[in-house]
């Protein structure tokens, strides 16, 4: 069993009229079972509405299944008594910058959560220390959140959630609102963390050109898992893909198009070097 | 602009008040208004006015900056000297036509002046070297015997360090409605009063829902990072008493008992 393993999950959202009679039901996860291995870059993929936002606040437990079950590191979210140790190993980040900084001064931000962990003022001071390292926003670390950029806010985002110390991160849709710079930024900082710290990664996003480096793609649709594996096998399903109405990046496509008028190449081309090599080698 | 606004008064300085703990400042404030309301006779203004002064020029907070908080209040204090000097009954001063000033109204007058003045420049002096971010922290410490009365200190504490951060971002956002509201025509300039509360309508609906959003995504986000109230939660900048604090609260104490003395033997 990996760090993350969901069986069977299903979580319905009820509808109800202002009397709170039940007007309909909607399932926003649909029997879903993923399983992710520790240390991995996972990426789940979707349009508005497929349910990826609701699996990823169970991951939390900040919602609980209808039917199935969610493991956190082999804990059971809907076991009360460790409600806590599940939050801090599975640390989450959330799309508005703005609503989820809770500090007036970047490093007091960053330590709210181990504040509310009990660890000693001691070693909180080195663990903002070393998160903002990580996230390199160090210098900024006296600054007020309002006079950052959004790709700013948003590591010391992820920098508060790592001084948790967790397992795993979980961010939900981190660069929605960002301008490309800035989701720029956060992806690199949130590789580095993957890649340095070994710290597991389930990235939620709806841009493609972010799941490239991901070890594992789930793509969603309707609640369920639609397609599953790396994202080279994703991104040679093209066909696929538009049904579920994604997008597929730029260079992907084009390859895709010349292979349907007759050039020949392989099949799920992700970057720009790539086809131009696969090209010359004609 | 509205971004850069700061919040509450704040001046940046290097200075021995500015270093003191918030709980020093809160408890002298209030100790320097209750004094203020103790003393009855000149000799007592005059022991008040010198601590004020020692305040202030040990906070290096230009003294500018302390009249500007006055401003606020001018009309009120224009009302009570007005009223004091006009309408206190006693042995008459001057009489014009039918307006009288009374040697009591005068004195009275004079008086309540002076503890307004003191009184906004005290508090001013507080405000100017302390982040609303310690004189909350400074509160909720202060505060916390009350916990035992089941008063939730931590709560408020960090409601009101919410409210702060948060101000600035609904200003923002109350900027942004306005301007989408004038590009679609509508007019928050013209017209009287109640046209102008009317107009306000369509500004505050959105802002209510928009900070109930962010309410509600702020909660969320607080748990997922382990809040859970004030139990079982550290410091990461805890608050210690260190010997100036001690030595204020000596200076603290001698003013007091000066003005009480002040008080008796005149």
């Amino acid at each position: 069993m990996g760090i993350i393993k969901t069986s069977k999950l299903v979580f319905e959202y009820i509808r109800r009229d202002e009397e709170g009679n039940v007007e309909g039901i909607t399932r926003a996860v649909d029997e879903v079972d993923i399983d992710v291995k520790q240390g991995d870059f996972v990426a789940i993929l979707g349009h508005n509405g497929s349910g990826k936002s609701t699996l990823a606040k169970h991951i939390n437990a900040i919602l609980y299944p209808t039917e199935g079950t969610v493991w956190v590191d082999g804990m059971d979210t809907t076991d009360e008594k460790r409600l806590w140790d599940i939050r801090q190993n599975a640390g989450m980040v959330f799309q508005n910058p703005d609503n989820q900084i809770i500090g007036q001064v970047v490093e007091e931000d960053v330590g709210f959560g181990p504040e509310n962990m009990g660890v000693p003022t001691a070693e909180i001071w080195e663990r903002v220390e070393e998160s903002l390292k990580a996230v390199g926003m160090y210098e900024f670390r006296k600054h007020s959140p309002n006079k950052l950029s959004g790709g700013q806010k948003q590591r010391v985002s992820i920098a508060g959630v790592i001084a948790m110390h967790p397992k795993c991160i979980i961010l939900d849709e981190p660069t929605a609102m960002l301008d490309p710079n800035g989701r720029k930024e956060v992806i690199r900082a949130v590789r580095a963390l993957n890649a340095a710290e070994g710290i597991t990664v389930v990235l939620i996003t709806h841009y493609m050109e972010e799941i490239i480096h991901a070890d594992k793609v789930f793509v969603m649709d309707k609640g369920k898992v639609a397609m599953e594996g790396t994202p080279r096998e994703i991104f040679s399903q093209v066909e696929h893909l538009k049904e579920l109405r994604l997008d597929v990046p730029q260079v992907t496509l084009l390859a895709h198009e010349l292979k349907k008028s007759g050039v020949k190449l392989p099949d799920g081309i992700l970057s720009k070097e790539e086809l131009i090599e696969a090209l010359i080698k004609r | 602009m509205l971004r850069d606004i700061t919040l509450g008064q704040y001046y940046q300085a290097d200075s021995v008040i500015h270093k003191l703990d918030p709980r020093v400042k809160l408890i002298a404030t209030i100790t320097f208004i209750i004094s203020l309301f103790i003393v009855q006779n000149f000799v007592g203004y005059i022991v008040a006015a010198l601590f004020l002064v020692l305040a202030i020029k040990l906070s290096k907070v230009p003294f500018r900056f302390m009249v500007k908080g006055m401003r606020a209040i001018v009309f009120l204090l224009m009302i009570t000297v007005v009223f004091n000097l006009f309408l206190t009954p006693g042995e008459a001063l001057i009489t014009v036509w039918k307006i009288t000033i009374t040697k009591e109204g005068l004195r009275t007058a004079v008086f309540m002046a002076i503890r307004l003045i003191f009184l906004i420049i005290g508090s001013s002096v507080m405000t100017l070297t302390t982040t609303p971010n310690s004189l909350t922290d400074g509160m909720e410490k202060l505060m916390n015997p009350l916990k035992k009365i089941r008063v939730p200190v931590h709560e408020v504490a960090m409601m009101m360090s919410i409210a702060l951060r948060f101000i600035p971002i609904l200003l923002e956002e109350t900027d942004k409605i306005m301007k989408a509201q004038i590009a679609r025509g509508a007019d928050f300039e013209s017209g009287n009063l109640i046209k102008k509360a009317k107009s306000l309508v369509p500004l505050l609906v959105p802002l209510f829902i928009s900070a109930f959003r962010r309410a509600n995504d702020l909660a969320m986000a607080m748990e997922a990072r382990c809040y859970r109230g004030g139990d079982h939660r550290t410091k990461m900048k805890p608050l210690k008493y260190k010997r100036r604090d001690a030595a204020a609260y000596g200076m603290l104490v001698c003013y007091f008992a000066l003005c009480i003395v002040a008080n008796i033997i005149i």
